[in-house]
């Protein structure tokens, strides 16, 4: 390890005494938790917590990222592949919980009640396709990116350039959502402006994931994740314990819907909460096409599936799969609970008699966010912003008493709101403002990675430069880092669309692209060149055809008229088309053309065993 | 290489491939195509079709995984492939 220059982060010191580290910092924030209620019991500004809360943590990670700085190749791209199974699920977990886990999820079952589970079942299902179809195979490959496997597997550039492009397409898409949401809680909890506020969050990414690559990112991830799951549990927790007594959020989930379709039928709202297939467009067919998108589009997306290259070996990538979705799981079995609660505190505070007058002094959290961001809060139909504005929208709609349907609240606001909706003190706030960006950031990183290796191993060093001295190939992945994430920074700056459908998006082009070519690479031997390039061709074609058809239409033009949905599918499960058609034509060119190679079947005999060497080795210094 | 002893290991393993596969379309999908029927009981408070698309199907795929990691590394040692 001659070319490591920090020996704290990644030698062996450091991975024998991960549990230990990881130990006292866990107990070191949760003393500052405390620290922060003291200070907010003193009398201590809210802005101040605020900005406490997402400093301290932001100067965390990017201490790690600093002592993590690597120039060695190994431990830039794959973090030297020493990572224990139970450390890279727990990075994986904050990989992949990014702000529309953290921020969209719960606020979407709130408002869609149990139509929005096909974005729970479908956000963990994946995990099992990851690890019997893909994962291990790809770590037996070692490969650096998910473009390599793709050349080595299909004989040559065309297919990894194809793989970059679908790669760039759904991280791009994905990491924007990300920057919108560091923006959304830089504005609303530092009181500045949305626009500046997205770039602010673009500095706390970069100081991660620049200098040490890989290696920072797993470390900080892991970090994160910590941050993320305390400032997730806690408020349900709390809610759950004054509400029912028992601090058991996810069992007494059960107490929270029995109340709630209650006071629905009390206050004559005839949809319920648990009636399945009736909200937002969700029918059943819709329902069960998104959770197939969503469980593909897992097994398909390259942040996700890098992180096994990361492991010692094959058998310690299958036992991290299961880590990674335990340590989701505890997030995601959470988020219903999250939704159910929330909800019957708004059902509540309904129940109590509210008025257009009396609601801005029952419920004032309302009217702060309606000022962050104009979209957010809307009663009778208006933005909600003082009492004034709302009791002069009700009177024009002649509303008197305020029903659970006047009172419109945006997905992505409800998680961030919900301390201050239940009456928690401030510190719960600023904790989940820090929660929130710490799974927009440990994303984000993982996708500009993605990306910017993408862009410098497989175009720059693969394609352009074969020559290329490791210091140049590290710079330029430094350089596209950047440049990647002030132009995804900018798309954000622009509110394209809300983070969930963004994410959703990226799943569905990942799958529509991807997925077929990964997996019939490893399990179908027939499987040839050309079949590849033309199913990855036709199945992200596709995809991307509807998705942008459908959302833009022809003249990019959100506001004219677009082409028709395709028998009624959103264009967030796209891939429910792009998907068969990449298959059928993988399948039917394969066969039209010549069959692979001797060299390429004993190629692929060997991925298939975990023993024996790692097929690509790479030139590290 | 195709010896015959690398043909049985990797049926094994297309088994328990095919195997986990099955119960992840089980669990994924047709047990929520029948939350209807299922909702019709409820147990604490919870709808059980609700229940299984809220937390049940969940705990099925992590229990899944760590069973199915377990399982391919007997299967890898059985036949002499798991790494030294």
């Amino acid at each position: 390890m001659a070319n490591t220059t920090a020996t704290t982060a990644g030698g062996g010191d450091f991975t024998s005494n991960l549990g230990r580290i990881y130990g006292i910092y866990t107990g070191g924030f949760i003393a500052f938790i405390i620290l922060m209620a003291i200070l907010s019991a003193l009398g201590v500004e809210n802005v101040v917590i605020g900005y406490l809360f997402m400093g301290f943590t932001i100067v965390i990670y990017a201490v790690i990222g600093v002592l993590s700085r690597t120039m060695h190749v190994g431990e830039y791209y794959v973090a030297g592949r020493r990572v224990p199974a139970l450390y890279n699920g727990m990075a994986t977990g904050a990989d992949w919980m990014s702000a529309a886990s953290f921020i969209g999820m719960a606020g979407s079952l709130y408002l869609l009640g149990y139509d929005g589970l096909g974005f729970v079942l479908g956000w963990t299902g994946g995990y099992v396709l990851v690890a019997i179809l893909v994962a291990p195979y790809l770590r037996k490959f070692g490969a650096y990116t998910v473009p390599d496997f793709l050349s080595a597997r299909y004989g040559g550039n065309l297919a990894r350039l194809i793989g970059v492009v679908v790669l760039f397409s759904c991280s791009f898409t994905y990491v924007v959502a990300q920057i919108f949401g560091t923006g959304l809680i830089s504005a609303r909890f530092l009181g500045i402006d949305f626009n500046v506020a997205v770039y602010v969050g673009l500095a706390g990414i970069l100081v991660c994931s620049m200098l040490g690559g890989m290696r920072a990112v797993t470390w900080t991830q892991v970090a994160q994740y910590i941050v993320l799951i305390i400032a997730y549990l806690i408020p349900v927790i709390w809610m759950s314990t004054v509400k029912t007594g028992v601090p058991i959020p996810q069992l007494m989930q059960g107490q929270a819907l029995a109340n709630i379709t209650a006071l629905e039928t009390a206050q004559g709202i005839t949809l319920h909460h648990i009636t399945p297939f009736a909200h937002g467009g969700y029918d059943a067919k819709n329902y069960f096409l998104l959770i197939l998108c969503l469980m593909v589009g897992t097994a398909s997306l390259p942040h996700v599936l890098m992180r096994y290259f990361t492991t010692p070996s094959v058998r310690e990538a299958r036992v991290s799969v299961a880590w990674s979705l335990l340590f989701i799981f505890i997030l995601y079995f959470t988020a219903p609970a999250y939704a159910a609660f929330a909800k019957w505190t708004m059902l509540d505070l309904v129940a109590s008699g509210l008025t257009p007058e009396n609601i801005g002094e029952k419920a004032g959290w309302m009217m702060r966010w309606a000022a962050a961001d104009n979209t957010l809060v809307q009663i009778c139909g208006k933005t909600a912003t003082d009492t004034a504005a709302i009791v002069a929208a009700c009177a024009e709609k002649g509303v008197t008493a305020l029903s659970f349907a006047d009172i419109n609240l945006n997905a992505d606001m409800i998680v961030l709101a919900t301390p201050e909706m239940a009456g928690m003190p401030y510190v719960i706030s600023g904790l989940v403002a820090a929660g929130g960006l710490a799974a927009a950031l440990s994303t984000a990183d993982g996708l500009l990675l993605a990306i910017a290796n993408a862009l410098s191993h497989d175009i720059y060093y693969k394609m352009i430069d074969q020559n290329a001295p490791t210091s140049r190939r590290l710079i330029v992945s430094r350089i596209l880092l950047v440049l990647v994430a002030v132009l995804a920074a900018y798309v954000a700056s622009t509110k394209p669309s809300d983070i969930l459908s963004m994410v959703s998006w990226a799943f569905s082009l990942a799958a529509g692209g991807l997925f077929p070519a990964l997996v019939l690479g490893v399990w179908w031997k027939r499987a040839n060149s050309a079949g590849a390039v033309a199913g990855m061709i036709a199945g992200f074609g596709i995809t991307i055809f509807y998705l942008v058809m459908t959302q833009y239409g022809a003249d990019f033009d959100k506001a004219t008229p677009n082409m028709e949905l395709w028998w009624g599918v959103k264009n967030i499960s796209s891939a429910a088309f792009g998907l068969p058609v990449g298959f059928a034509v993988m399948i039917i060119v394969s066969l039209l053309t010549k069959a692979p190679s001797r060299d390429m079947q004993d190629f692929i005999e060997e991925i298939r065993v975990p023993r024996g060497k790692q097929m690509m080795e790479e030139k590290t210094a | 290489m195709a010896t015959p002893d690398r043909v049985s290991y990797w049926n094994k393993t297309k088994r328990l491939m095919f195997v986990m596969l099955g119960l992840w379309v089980f669990f994924g999908y047709v047990i929520h195509m029948f939350v209807e029927q299922l909702n019709t009981i409820v147990i604490f408070g919870f709808p059980l079709g609700f229940y299984m698309a809220a937390q049940g199907s969940l705990i099925a795929f992590v229990v899944m995984l760590f069973w199915f990691a377990r399982r391919q590394n007997a299967i890898d040692e059985e036949h002499h492939v798991n790494e030294e």
